[in-house]
C-alpha cells in the first residue's frame, strides 16, 4: 500500500523515523531492566544504565598491598605496587585523579605525591602503579586507603543470575518459585483445553435445542470478571476439603479459561468444511471418531492459539495464586508473587530485583517469540467479528 | 508428594479422565442404552443423538456453572450478608441487606477507587487505541514493520507484576545531587535542574504513570487486531479517493476510519475489560497508597487485609455492574450474528 497515501520520499522517511522512535520507546523500559540484570549493585547505583554500554567515569575505593609488604630501600620503608591488580581490573586504566581521603577524593593529580601522617608519603601513577614510603617501619594489618576516580570499561557480570537461580538464598532464590509456576501452569492450561474442545465440537456441529442459549452465555461468561468468582470459590475449596494448593487453582484457572476456550474453538470449528464431516457420518464414523480423528487434528491452530493465552495468562497471574494457592507457609509461592515481596523487602537492590524479573519474563518472552503467529490469530479470531 | 509428580499426575487424571468420560459415556449410549440394532435401531439412534451433545457439554457446563455463573449468585447473596464467627467455631453468614454497601459507600477510600477508575477507563482505552492505531499505520508501509510490529507487540507477553518492575526503574528516584538511575528523573533534572522527585508518592501523577504501564502494554494488541482491520479495507475505496485527489490525512480520517469503525470498538471494550479488572500493576506498584487505589485492589485489600468478606463482595458488584453494559452488548453482538 506503499503508492497510496502520496510517494513523496520525505514522507516515506518520516514513517521510518516515527516507526523507530515508537519502537525504540517500547523497547527501551525492558532493555533497561534487561541491562541491569548483568550489572553489579554498586554499578546500578552509581550510573544509570545507558551508561552501562559505554565507558564510565567511576570511583573506587582501593588499597596498597598491606605493610607487612614493606621493604628497606636506603633507610626508608616502601611498598610499591600496582592499585588496579589487586582488584582484578585491567592495569591499561588511566585515573583522572585520586585522593587518600573520603572527604576529597580527587585532591590529586596522577604522578602527584601526597603526604600522610608520620611522614608517610605516597605516589600514585595513572596507571594504578604507587610508592608507599616511610621513615619509620609501618604499622597496621591493612593497606593505605585510596580513592580513585577513573574511567571504567562496560563490565557486565553473571553474579546476580548465580545469585537468583543457585544460590539457594532463601528470599532471593526464585528456583522454587519457578518450578511452582511451572506447575501451576502446565494442568492449568492442557486441562481446560480438553474440556472445551469437546464442549466446543457439540456446539459448532451438533444440533440440539438450547444451543444458541448456552453460546449466549458462552459469551456472557467470558467478560465476567475473575474478581466476582474468588470470595465464593475460596469459601467452596475450604468447604469441601481442598483448601488452598495446586488442585484448587488449577480448577480455578480451568473454569476461568473455559468460556474464551470454548469461544475460540466454536469460532473455529463452525468454519471446518461441512462435507468432511457429513462424509464421515454417513460413513459410519461415530460422533467421538469425527470429533477425535477428524475435528481435533484440524482444528491444531485453534488448540494452539488458546494454549498461548492460557500459558501466558496462568503464568503471568498473581490473583489466583494469592487467593488460592499461596498458604502461610509460603511453600507453593510463585514467581509472580515472590517478585512482588522482593518489591517489598529489597526495594532498592535492583540488580536482584531485575534479575528475578527477568527470569519470570524470559518463558513467556520465548513462547511469545516462538509462537507470535498463533497468538495474532488467536486474538485475531477472539475480538474480530 | 512432590508437587511435579502430582502435576504430571493431575494432568494425567485430569486428560486421561476426561477422555475416557468422553469415550465410555459415548460407548454407553451408542451400545447399552440406545443400542442401533434391533426392532427400535432408528428411534435409538435418533434418541441417542439427542442426548449426546449434553454428553459432550457436560464437563463444560459443570465447570463454567460452578466457577463462574454459581459465584455471581453467591458473591451477590454475600454482599447482602455479614460473617461472624460464632463462640463454637462455627461461621454463620448474618443477612444485614444494604448495610454493606452503604458502609463501603461512607469510605473515601471507595470513592477514590472509582474516581481512579473512572480515569483509567477514559485514558487507558483511548491512548492505547490510538497509539495502536497509529504504529499500524505506520508499520504497515514499511518493509520491517513486522519486526517493528513483534516488538510493541512483546509487553503482551510480559506479566503485570513484571512491566510492574521494568517501570519501577524508569520512575525510580535517588537523592538529590547524586546521579539518577531513573530514566524519567535522569530526563527532568537534565532538562529542569530542579530536584529529582519521587513520581509515585505524588497524587494524579501517579495515577497517570501506572496507567502507562498498561498502555505500553495494550497497544500491542490494539495495533494487531487494527492492523488486520486496516489491510482488509477493500483497495478500490482508497484507489478511488487517491484518484479524486484526496490526501494522505484525509484517506485516513475520511477512507479508512469509518471502515475501521467497528473495529475499534471492539479493541476498546477489550481493552476496557481489561482496565476494570486491573489489580497486578497497583498491587505491585503503589498497593493504592497515594490515592492510587482502584476497585480490583481495593476488593483484595478488604478480602485479605480487613478479612471483611461482605464489604469486598460489595465491591465485586460494583465491578460487575460495570462490566454489564459490555456484557449485554456482547451477547446481543454474538445473538445476532448467529442468526
Amino acid at each position: 500500500m506503499d503508492n497510496i497515501a502520496g510517494t513523496k520520499s520525505s514522507l516515506t522517511w518520516a514513517v521510518h523515523i516515527s516507526v523507530v522512535v515508537l519502537v525504540a520507546l517500547w523497547l527501551f523500559p525492558t532493555v533497561g531492566l534487561f541491562v541491569s540484570s548483568f550489572r553489579t549493585a554498586d554499578q546500578i547505583s552509581s550510573s544509570g544504565w545507558w551508561n552501562a554500554l559505554f565507558p564510565t567515569e567511576q570511583s573506587l575505593t582501593l588499597r596498597t598491598a598491606s605493610p607487612e609488604e614493606q621493604v628497606l630501600v636506603d633507610g626508608v620503608y616502601v611498598i610499591e605496587g600496582n592499585l588496579f591488580a589487586g582488584e582484578g581490573l585491567s592495569d591499561e586504566i588511566d585515573m583522572s585523579s585520586w585522593g587518600t581521603s573520603s572527604r576529597d577524593i580527587g585532591a590529586y593529580a596522577p604522578g602527584d605525591t601526597a603526604e600522610l601522617r608520620d611522614g608517610e608519603q605516597i605516589t600514585v601513577q595513572a596507571n594504578g602503579n604507587y610508592r608507599l614510603q616511610s621513615p619509620v617501619e609501618m604499622e597496621g594489618g591493612r593497606g593505605q586507603r585510596i580513592f580513585v576516580t577513573a574511567e571504567l570499561p562496560p563490565d557486565f557480570t553473571l553474579a546476580n543470575y548465580q545469585q537468583v537461580l543457585f544460590s539457594g538464598d532463601r528470599t532471593d532464590s526464585m528456583t522454587k518459585a519457578f518450578f511452582n509456576t511451572l506447575t501451576v501452569t502446565i494442568p492449568a492450561t492442557i486441562i481446560p483445553i480438553v474440556v472445551a474442545a469437546f464442549a466446543a465440537y457439540a456446539l459448532a456441529w451438533m444440533d440440539f435445542a438450547g444451543r444458541a442459549l448456552l453460546i449466549a452465555m458462552v459469551v456472557g461468561l467470558l467478560v465476567v470478571p475473575l474478581q466476582l468468582a474468588l470470595i465464593p470459590l475460596l469459601k467452596l475449596h475450604l468447604g469441601i476439603g481442598i483448601g488452598k494448593g495446586y488442585l484448587g487453582t488449577w480448577l480455578a484457572h480451568t473454569g476461568f479459561g473455559l468460556p474464551l476456550a470454548i469461544y475460540l474453538l466454536r469460532n473455529y470449528m463452525v468454519g471446518l468444511p461441512r462435507d468432511i464431516i457429513e462424509n464421515a457420518r454417513v460413513d459410519g464414523a461415530t460422533e467421538f471418531q469425527i470429533f477425535v480423528k477428524i475435528i481435533l487434528p484440524l482444528s491444531f491452530p485453534a488448540l494452539a492459539s488458546f494454549a498461548i493465552f492460557q500459558f501466558l495468562w496462568t503464568w503471568n497471574d498473581l490473583l489466583v495464586a494469592k487467593v488460592f494457592l499461596i498458604d502461610a507457609t509460603g511453600q507453593t509461592t510463585v514467581m509472580t508473587n515472590q517478585i512482588v515481596e522482593l518489591l517489598g523487602t529489597r526495594g532498592g537492590n535492583w540488580e536482584i530485583l531485575a534479575t528475578a524479573a527477568f527470569v519470570s519474563i524470559a518463558v513467556p518472552l520465548l513462547v511469545f517469540f516462538a509462537m507470535q503467529k498463533y497468538l495474532v490469530r488467536g486474538l485475531l479470531a477472539g475480538s474480530v467479528k | 508428594m512432590n508437587p511435579a509428580i502430582q502435576g504430571l499426575l493431575t494432568i494425567a487424571i485430569g486428560v486421561g479422565g476426561c477422555l475416557s468420560y468422553f469415550y465410555f459415556s459415548n460407548q454407553f449410549l451408542d451400545k447399552v442404552l440406545f443400542p442401533a440394532k434391533g426392532p427400535n435401531a432408528g428411534k435409538n439412534i435418533n434418541r441417542a443423538n439427542l442426548v449426546r451433545p449434553w454428553l459432550f457439554l457436560l464437563p463444560a457446563i459443570f465447570a463454567l456453572g460452578l466457577y463462574l455463573a454459581y459465584p455471581v449468585i453467591e458473591t451477590i447473596r454475600l454482599s447482602l450478608t455479614e460473617r461472624q464467627t460464632m463462640p463454637d467455631g462455627t461461621t454463620v453468614y448474618n443477612f444485614v441487606g444494604l448495610a454493606n454497601y452503604s458502609q463501603m459507600a461512607s469510605e473515601p477510600k471507595f470513592w477514590e477507587a472509582m474516581r481512579n477508575n473512572m480515569l483509567w477507563l477514559i485514558v487507558v482505552p483511548a491512548l492505547s487505541t490510538a497509539f495502536g492505531l497509529l504504529a499500524a499505520q505506520l508499520t504497515d508501509r514499511i518493509s520491517w514493520g513486522n519486526i517493528a510490529k513483534s516488538l510493541i507487540f512483546m509487553p503482551m507477553a510480559i506479566s503485570f507484576v513484571g512491566a510492574a518492575v521494568i517501570w519501577k526503574l524508569v520512575y525510580d528516584a535517588r537523592p538529590p545531587g547524586t546521579e539518577q538511575i531513573g530514566v524519567l528523573n535522569a530526563i527532568y533534572t537534565w532538562m529542569t535542574g530542579n530536584d529529582p522527585q519521587q513520581w509515585l508518592t505524588i497524587p494524579l501523577w501517579n495515577s497517570f504513570l501506572l496507567m502507562i504501564v498498561l498502555i505500553w502494554i495494550q497497544t500491542g494488541f490494539a495495533m494487531v487486531i487494527l492492523s488486520a482491520a486496516l489491510r482488509g479495507i477493500p483497495e478500490e475505496t482508497i484507489e478511488a479517493a487517491i484518484v479524486d485527489g484526496a490526501n494522505p490525512f484525509q484517506i485516513f480520517f475520511k477512507i479508512k476510519m469509518p471502515q475501521i469503525a467497528g473495529t475499534i470498538v471492539v479493541v476498546w471494550t477489550t481493552i476496557t475489560l481489561v482496565v476494570l479488572k486491573i489489580f497486578d500493576i497497583v498491587f505491585a506498584m503503589t498497593n493504592g497508597q497515594w490515592e492510587t487505589q482502584v476497585l480490583a485492589n481495593y476488593m483484595f485489600d478488604k478480602l485479605f487485609r480487613a478479612n471483611d468478606w461482605g464489604v469486598g463482595s460489595a465491591s465485586a458488584i460494583v465491578i460487575m455492574l460495570l462490566v454489564t453494559p459490555i456484557l449485554v452488548w456482547n451477547v446481543r453482538n454474538a445473538r445476532k450474528e448467529m442468526r
